[in-house]
């Protein structure tokens, strides 16, 4: 093909044809199993963030490189989108066409015989007549064409029907999912028990909403998390059950009214549903200067870092001068070993214990830098102290002269509610039931075609297997039987 | 009777059946070993018996384990499909009980060599690496989606595990039909056709089924996780052996692959299954891990 050829409109349509090809459909498929691979081998901010920062921490250079090319956002990067989009637009072009094409032949008669039938499938010579064999086509409900050449049947239209619905439901499929990420949010949040989360964008730690949500439109509404219990398994310290009472409450209600949410069980708010996702503790602790006076007071979310619910945290003061933070680890079941130190050793509260490291000096909280609220930036500070409390203990630090107190008052759980609202998922489902019912017809149906030729007084007869499904030798030999002479 | 007894009958069935295995697997090397003679050729009659007795131990192996899985379940109270353990003797039994029934149906004597011992290295590892006591479910898998997902993806499994064996099969007489004839010993295999057509059909018979289980994970995700998909590791090698068993069937119908390609595509698909719940399990990381294992 010469240049001048590929250009304007010709060269559209070059692509088009091209990339609407069955074989290019075929290798951009494979291409999008393979694109998804590196997912799946580096961590992703999606779904480890943590995970990808350790990567960062400990290979800058490589972590780098890495970024340059979407490795920790493979799902949403430019190449796999691209693969994708590609992909759809291919899905299209190849089914729409077809499903046109389709239609007017599934209501037109088959197509005549070819002139010679040796080269199809299961030809033989017969005796018979072509109206015993028409009548068996008909009984077997074959749709017939008949000329004077001879008979012409076919059946199992609905493996055809079922190929190009399932092609057409994957793509309802994928709009779904499209719109979800689109017109969808999601966010979590931690609740500490006794406290009440309201759906507004600022309540949430960690808020994700689709290009085209609205956060103006957030759907009004406040969970009090009332009650928190977790069962574990005493044998293997595995969680058995975890349930949360929590009271929803909104303006079409005068009362709230009270939902149990489990892991399994999220509970459903208009086209949201709030799920209960992980649980962890808040140590409330008090810090008073050494005046006695209150400067902190308060619950502190801790994060879990294993199975039994060994967890970190920090406690920031900065009302007092010079600032005082407390680095600190919190063990629900204390125990000690020579290699870990402290740890949890059971998730439940059976020896509670709080283990605080005291520093004093800049917690750098007016740096304008994010900073993480479970942890402190301890480089410009000095440490002052180091303790382990159990409930209802206090310790008093700074050395010669005392600079203040903390004391462990006691223990709630906390729990992360992940708000979703998912508009595309009903289509997604949908389509997937539609798509795998048709499926089943497309694999399972066997579309056939016989023919049958007179041919000086007896009778030539042959097939062709439309999608090569075995078994119209089978059905040629019965026909034989039963309508021959 | 206890969980506890529950559990030490499991445990002692799942022994019974893998030394009901082994055995099976030594009367089928004999059968294998001594149905060629060379001056006088392949005589299968020579060792019908010895082919007998390997099946009568499979059957009671089969037998075994069948009971051995579901008194796992009664230890737990649960369907046994909580951790990797009573994944693999769960697959076991699938993949046995499928080789009985498609090799009622097909004729399929031949393989039990090779399933054998592909049965003895499942239960095998499962016994030694993989063991853990029997304990309730952790609540992500406290739901009804466990038995529906769990059994469609393990039974695709099985299927998927015994295509492979029929595609490895046909490469091996393919490759010896091209340098020659076929050796005495390996006449006693189906034509290339057969197995052929048999693999594929395995595959298009068993691909609804995967594609359900996939389907019933994302729904039982949306319920436990909050989205029916996030490119979980497990999530993305299931589509990934979806989309190549997916490609496999339009080569297959569309393009017109058979024998050697089509082949060598089912094994890439059949290991990317295998990867899926070797590596991700074991080395991987994401959702899917439970209790270690």
């Amino acid at each position: 093909m010469s240049a001048p050829e590929l250009q304007g409109r010709s060269l559209f349509r070059y692509l088009w044809r091209q990339l609407t090809s069955m074989r290019n459909a075929l290798i951009l498929l494979l291409l999008l199993g393979l694109a998804s691979i590196p997912g799946s081998l580096f961590p992703q901010r999606t779904q480890s963030p943590l995970k990808v920062r350790e990567y960062f921490q400990n290979d800058p250079e490589g972590a780098k490189w890495l970024d340059r090319f979407y490795l920790f956002d493979v799902y949403g990067s430019p190449w796999f989108s691209a693969i994708y989009i590609l992909l759809f637009i291919s899905l299209i072009g190849c089914v729409v066409p077809r499903t046109w094409h389709y239609a007017k032949e599934a209501l037109s008669k088959p197509t005549p015989a070819p002139n010679s039938l040796t080269q199809l499938e299961a030809y033989r010579e017969v005796d018979g007549d072509l109206e015993s064999t028409e009548r068996w086509l008909k009984k077997n409900k074959y749709r017939i064409s008949k000329d004077e050449s001879g008979i012409s049947a076919e059946k199992g239209y609905l493996h055809e029907t079922g190929n190009l619905i399932f092609h057409l439901a994957l793509i309802v499929v994928l709009l779904g999912v499209g719109a979800s990420s689109v017109f969808g949010m999601r966010g979590e949040a931690i609740v500490t028990v006794g406290e009440r989360f309201i759906n507004v964008p600022t309540s949430y730690d960690n808020l994700a909403p689709g290009r085209f949500f609205n956060v103006a439109n957030m759907p009004a509404f406040a969970i009090t998390a009332a009650n928190f219990e977790a069962k574990y398994d005493p044998e293997t310290r595995q969680p058995l059950d975890y349930k949360l009472t929590a009271l929803v409450a909104d303006s079409t209600k005068e009362r709230p009214t009270e939902k149990i949410v489990r892991v399994n069980q999220p509970f459903t708010f208009g086209d949201s549903r709030v799920y209960l996702q992980a649980n962890g503790f808040s140590p409330l602790v008090t810090v008073r200067d050494k005046n006695g006076e209150v400067k902190f007071e308060g619950p502190v979310p801790f994060l879990p870092q294993d199975a039994n619910l060994t967890s970190i945290g920090a406690i920031k003061v900065p009302d007092m001068n010079p600032q005082i933070g407390f680095v600190a680890s919190f063990f629900p079941t204390a125990a000690r070993d020579e290699v870990r130190g402290g740890f949890s050793s059971y998730p439940a509260l059976l020896d509670p214990r709080l283990l605080v490291s005291v520093w004093e000096g800049d917690l750098k909280m007016d740096s304008g830098i994010p900073q993480s609220v479970y942890r402190i930036d301890t480089s410009e500070m000095n440490r002052i102290g180091l303790w382990g409390l159990s409930i209802g203990e206090s310790y008093s630090f700074g050395s010669p002269d005392p600079v203040g107190t903390i004391t462990f008052n006691g223990v709630v759980p906390w729990v992360n509610l992940q708000v979703v609202k998912d508009p595309g998922k009903p289509w997604a489902l949908a389509g997937s039931i539609v798509a795998i019912t048709a499926l089943m017809a497309s694999l399972f149906i066997r579309q056939r075609r016989i023919y049958v030729k007179p041919k000086g007084g007896r009778l030539e007869i042959a097939g062709l297997a439309l999608n090569r499904l075995p078994g119209l030798e089978e059905e040629i030999g019965r026909l034989v039987k039963e309508a021959g002479r | 009777m206890t969980n506890r007894d529950w559990a030490y009958i499991s445990n002692g069935l799942i022994y019974v059946a893998l030394f009901a295995y082994t055995i099976s697997f030594l009367f089928y090397a004999f059968e294998t070993a001594f149905s060629v003679k060379e001056s006088k050729g392949f005589d299968r009659t020579r060792t019908i018996r010895s082919n007998r007795i390997g099946t009568l131990f499979f059957l009671i192996g089969t037998a075994a384990i069948s009971l051995g899985v579901i008194a796992r379940g009664a230890s737990a109270g649960r369907v046994p499909w909580g951790n990797m353990y009573e994944f693999s003797i769960s697959g076991a039994m699938f993949f046995a009980l499928a080789y009985l029934i498609i090799g009622k149906k097909y004729d399929l004597r031949w393989l039990g060599l090779p399933i054998s011992i592909l049965l003895l290295i499942i239960i095998g590892t499962a016994i030694t690496l993989l063991y853990r006591p029997s304990a309730p479910l952790v609540p992500a898998l406290q739901s009804t989606w466990l038995v529906v997902h769990v059994a469609a993806a393990i039974i695709s499994g099985g299927m998927f595990l015994l295509s492979n064996t029929v595609a490895s099969t046909y490469l091996w007489l393919d490759r010896m039909e091209r340098k020659g004839e076929r050796s005495e010993f390996a006449k006693r295999f189906p034509s290339l056709e057969t197995l052929d057509q048999l693999s594929y059909r395995m595959v298009a018979f068993v691909f609804p089924l995967w594609t359900f289980a996939i389907i019933a994970g994302a729904i039982w995700a949306e319920a436990a996780w909050g989205r029916y998909w996030g490119w979980d590791p497990k999530e993305t090698w299931s589509f990934i052996t979806w989309i190549l068993y997916a490609a496999y069937l339009h080569a297959r119908v569309t393009a017109g692959w058979k024998g050697r390609k089509a082949a060598w595509l089912s094994l890439i698909a059949g290991s990317s299954y295998l990867f899926n719940y070797v590596y991700i399990n074991v080395w991987g990381t994401g959702r899917h891990t439970y209790s270690g294992l």
